[in-house]
């Protein structure tokens, strides 16, 4: 097996085949992250999450621009939804990040979300640490803020670009969606439209109520990403971030952090994936008509799970 | 037309009449090829809102529900007109000249995708494509030849090319001032429909804003110095091969063609100075009767807002004309001398419907273009439809049948529900940058694919009365392949012998127009009159205007 | 995790008759694949290396400018300069029966003519899927 050599090569075939065998959760993937392990840690990541149709790729797209014009090689993973009901996904975010199509330095990977089981975010998070250690400069990742995905692929980036729109809904609905909480920086894109303003004010006065013990308070800026209106306001502010994170060892503290959620993350990936396999998906079918029939609670039936049948 | 006893007894008949009836809704569901529920029969309950003065009217009079023109076919007959265009422009010369010797009236013009997007044969986008699906055409050189041996003040030209819809139009102009015809004796149109482009058809190369400006040039030129030319055909034609219903396209078509008088009248233009050059251009499906319903509700509508909310006054601002082509989407690779069949009764419904001009597919058009044979079986079909059937005789003969009114007066109330939503998105433009006609489209055709999959309808040959070995025995056009190599080569000795300082300074000239806010169209003719190249004239303007790209809209 | 059939549904050249492309897409996505669209007028170079990166089993081109005969093989022939391999390359559209046979020599494995039922396109990467594991 010579993945390990050609991807340390930078043969773009080996990455893109490392990316399916990890997405795939094969163990040739697991040995090849491991392999690469001590190469990780060099990338500047970015995570980029925000309601459907914000213009999250777009802007990606912008970002691919303006960071290669800088000479930095940039990676992404777009991440969308997979169909719960037929399985199937369709991922057309690569459609708005063509524009540097014949560069070898931008890599494009889109992958779905898949499964109900989790493992999205620790597939994700993989991901993102094999195009760190192939020598991405800059790792951005894009994701739908519509679950809970979004909140674990924060833990794998250094900084969190929250993308709405003016028709969003007020600032409210974006503190009630807990986007507040996890966004580095506001972006308010299509601000040529109706309600731009009003959003960045609302925003802007929500943060400033906050009682958070931190000194960075996110910027909220305007884009229009389609024109490019903006961009370099963003790149500004990305690079302030990263200002910000290199002094007093915060960038210490945001790597043990993520580290620890990763290892928390493949726990509850592992715990999962064994606990179902031991036949418990069929006995879990069968709980399910015992609660039906008013046998058992739900509670109970998950105790009766973690006993041996 | 029925006072409301009338209407209650009928009521209470039908209801008995019903009761004795064996069921029959397992045979179903019973739904127009757009999935519309059928009535299973009609009768003046079904009628009872419609105001004959009001809803109906007399031909030629508002609100023209039942034909645009008082004499119809008597006065004058539909325009048999024939779309072709391969190959190179001395190809498709040929092909006009075969055409207009059997009869046909009209010509109509097909271009081929470079041309339609705006490269040069010599470009790499272009590699494979020259000449396949329409004729290339690079600068006045090609246009020449195109119309070499036909007078330009004797027929009447139409032309299917948008994004670079000026640019051609200059070409056509300049080859009249070639010929000695003068610009006010040309008649013509140019499709020149750049919102369907973005909804359907895909065929885009400027962001609208532009586009919209070059639209309203093309409206203040032609109105000053091209009088006889249609400005612009708003095209349901595309929007329906795309997928969508017979509603949706009614719907969306007017919706542009209102969005493009609003765009006529902002720039400060008079509604009655343009819009008597608007046409529309209508995809003529199977379902018979829903197709009829739909012309004439189309000419009701447009009438309705022209005058009531845009306030024009002529009468040629208020009727619609239209162009019908016969729905390629229903044609099937399967079985394909079946299509003939299809296209009779589609453009049946046409005729029917009051169409001012026609095209009827040829049966091989899902396999390649078409051959002449078929072209010429295509032509017969209107030949007969006019010669022999008698169906022109009478105008508007089908009015007053209580399905095809309450049909009409249907598609008018969901045509104008749609309305409503594509203002409360923000108007037309609004909408479609946030992917509503994509996204309605792409739906429509998803769910008509899955509807013959599961034979809830069926397609004679496709997935009923299939024939498994069926032995293909049909002669197909074939396109030269040293089209491509002898346009190339032409373009290269062009870029040779034509004064190239001229060439120059004309673009420069068109950039600092297209960066300001002069009427681009005189800069257009003179790009054209010293054989600057189609390829040459876009880049400026991609260079000014920047490029549309594919948004994603499922 | 069970392995997901990964399909490139791909629009060379520039026509923008994407009807049938995303037809085809959304049919392969009820039928539980994972599809990748290029969305229009894409260069065969743009297709490739969306191929490569997104690294797919099956890339399916659709053209109906009657383009094929040269977009088909130049993206066949510019997978192969990539070192893709074992990538089944299906296509669709207005293409005439008498080239599928110079298409299929060139690396097309199939072709698809209008008409055709999405379930055969289904059934068709399945199959090929089944068998490519097998070996």
């Amino acid at each position: 097996m010579d993945l390990i050599k050609r991807f340390r090569k930078g043969d773009r075939l080996a990455l893109a085949r490392a990316i399916t065998l990890v997405e795939n959760g094969m163990q040739e993937g697991r040995d090849l992250l491991d392999a690469v392990h001590p190469q990780t840690g060099k990338a500047r990541r970015i995570g980029i999450t925000g309601p459907p149709g914000a213009g999250k790729s777009t802007l990606v797209d912008g970002l691919i621009q303006s960071y290669r014009k800088a000479g930095q090689s940039v990676g992404v993973v777009a991440v969308d939804p997979t169909s719960p009901f037929t399985g199937g996904a369709l991922l057309g975010d690569r459609i708005r990040m063509q524009s540097r199509w014949a560069d070898r330095r931008v890599f494009v990977r889109s992958m779905a979300t898949r499964g109900s089981w989790g493992g999205l975010a620790a597939a994700a998070a993989d991901v993102i640490e094999l195009l760190d250690a192939f020598g991405k400069d800059v790792v951005i990742a894009e994701t739908v803020g519509v679950g809970q995905s979004e909140f674990d692929v924060v833990d794998a980036v250094h900084t969190t670009i929250v993308v709405i729109v003016p028709e969003s809904g007020d600032s409210i609905q974006v503190m009630k969606a807990g986007l507040m909480e996890i966004a580095d920086i506001f972006v308010v894109n299509k601000a040529d439209r109706e309600g731009a303003g009003d959003m960045e004010t609302g925003l802007g006065a929500m943060l400033d109520m906050r009682d958070r013990e931190e000194d960075w308070r996110p910027p909220v800026l305007q884009t229009v990403a389609t024109s490019g209106e903006g961009m370099p306001t963003l790149i500004d502010a990305l690079a302030q971030h990263r200002e910000y994170l290199a002094k007093e060892s915060r960038i210490e503290e945001w790597e043990r952090k993520a580290v620890r959620a990763r290892i928390v993350s493949l726990v509850h990936e592992e715990l999962r994936a064994g606990f179902w396999k031991q036949g418990r998906q069929a006995r879990l079918e069968q709980l399910v008509g015992e609660v039906l029939a008013r046998e058992r609670t739900p509670g109970d039936a998950a105790q009766a799970l973690f006993s041996p049948a | 037309m029925f006072d409301s006893e009338e209407i209650k007894r009928i009521s209470g008949q039908k209801k008995r009449w019903q009761k004795d009836l064996p069921d029959c809704s397992a045979a179903g569901p019973f739904e127009t090829v757009s999935g519309a529920p059928v009535e299973f029969l009609c009768t003046p309950e079904d009628v009872r809102e419609l105001d004959y003065t009001r809803d109906l009217g007399f031909p030629g009079m508002y609100p023209y529900t039942r034909g645009a023109y008082g004499t119809m076919y008597r006065g004058r007959q539909w325009t048999m007109r024939q779309f072709s265009g391969f190959g190179s422009a001395a190809d498709t010369n040929r092909r006009f000249h075969f055409l207009l010797e059997k009869g046909q009236t009209g010509l109509s013009t097909a271009f081929d995708m470079p041309t339609i997007m705006g490269f040069d044969s010599d470009h790499a986008r272009s590699l494979g494509e020259v000449g396949k699906c329409g004729v290339a055409i690079d600068s006045l050189e090609d246009m020449e030849t195109l119309f070499r041996g036909i007078p330009l003040d004797r027929v009447s030209t139409s032309m299917t090319i948008n994004a670079p819809a000026a640019i051609l139009l200059a070409l056509y102009i300049a080859v009249g001032e070639k010929q000695g015809v003068p610009s006010a004796r040309l008649q013509g149109t140019i499709q020149n429909d750049i919102l369907k482009e973005y909804m359907a058809q895909k065929s885009w190369i400027f962001p609208p804003g532009p586009s919209m400006r070059i639209i309203t040039d093309i409206l203040a030129f032609c109105t000053e110095h091209v009088p006889k030319w249609n400005t612009i055909s708003i095209s349901g034609y595309h929007i329906r091969e795309a997928g969508s219903t017979a509603l949706q396209e009614l719907a969306f078509t007017l919706a542009d063609g209102f969005a493009y008088v609003e765009a006529g009248i902002a720039a400060g233009l008079d509604v009655d100075d343009f819009a008597p050059r608007l046409s529309h251009f209508f995809n003529a499906h199977l379902d018979f009767f829903e197709e009829i319903a739909k012309y004439r509700a189309a000419r009701r509508i447009w009438a309705r807002h022209m005058k009531e909310k845009y306030g024009a006054k002529k009468p040629e601002s208020l009727r619609l004309r239209f162009h019908t082509q016969t729905a390629g989407c229903s044609l099937t690779a399967q079985q394909p001398e079946n299509n003939i069949v299809r296209t009779a009764f589609e453009a049946l419904s046409a005729v029917l419907g009051g169409t001012q001009s026609l095209h009827t597919n040829s049966m091989d058009e899902t396999l390649a273009l078409p051959s002449e044979k078929a072209v010429t079986i295509a032509l017969r079909t209107q030949q007969i439809i006019a010669s022999e059937t008698g169906v022109a005789n009478t105008v508007d003969p089908l009015a007053g049948s209580y399905l095809l009114e309450s049909l009409t007066s249907r598609l008018e109330q969901g045509a104008e529900e749609y309305f409503r939503k594509i203002e409360s998105l923000g108007g037309v433009i609004a909408a479609l940058e946030k992917g509503f006609f994509q996204t309605e489209i792409s739906r429509a055709a998803y769910r008509y694919q899955l509807a013959i999959e599961k034979k809830a309808r069926i397609v004679v040959g496709v997935n009923e009365y299939v024939q498994p070995d069926e032995n293909l025995d049909i002669d197909l056009l074939e396109i030269d392949r040293c089209v491509e190599e002898d346009q190339v080569k032409r373009l290269k000795v062009l870029r040779e012998r034509r004064d190239n300082g001229a060439v120059g300074q004309s673009l420069e000239a068109l950039r600092s127009a297209a960066g300001g806010s002069d009427n681009m169209m005189p800069r257009f003719l003179d790009c054209a009159r010293c054989y600057a190249t189609e390829g040459e004239i876009i880049d400026v303007l991609r260079e000014e205007f920047g490029e549309y790209k594919d948004p994603k809209f499922f | 995790m069970d392995r997901k059939i990964r399909v490139l549904v791909a629009k060379p050249g520039l026509d923008g008759h994407d009807r049938g492309a995303k037809v085809v897409a959304s049919a392969l996505r009820d039928a539980g694949m994972e599809v990748i669209y290029t969305g229009l007028h894409q260069t065969p170079e743009g297709i490739v290396e969306a191929a490569v990166q997104e690294d797919v089993d099956v890339v399916g081109l659709s053209v109906l400018s009657g383009a094929h005969m040269t977009l088909f093989p130049r993206i066949v022939e510019l997978l192969r300069e990539a070192g893709v391999e074992g990538m089944l390359i299906i296509g669709g559209g207005i293409i005439p029966a008498d080239d599928h046979e110079f298409l299929r020599e060139k690396g097309v494995e199939k072709v698809f003519t209008p008409g055709a039922p999405t379930s055969e396109i289904v059934d068709y990467i399945r199959s090929w899927f089944e068998k490519r594991k097998t070996v």
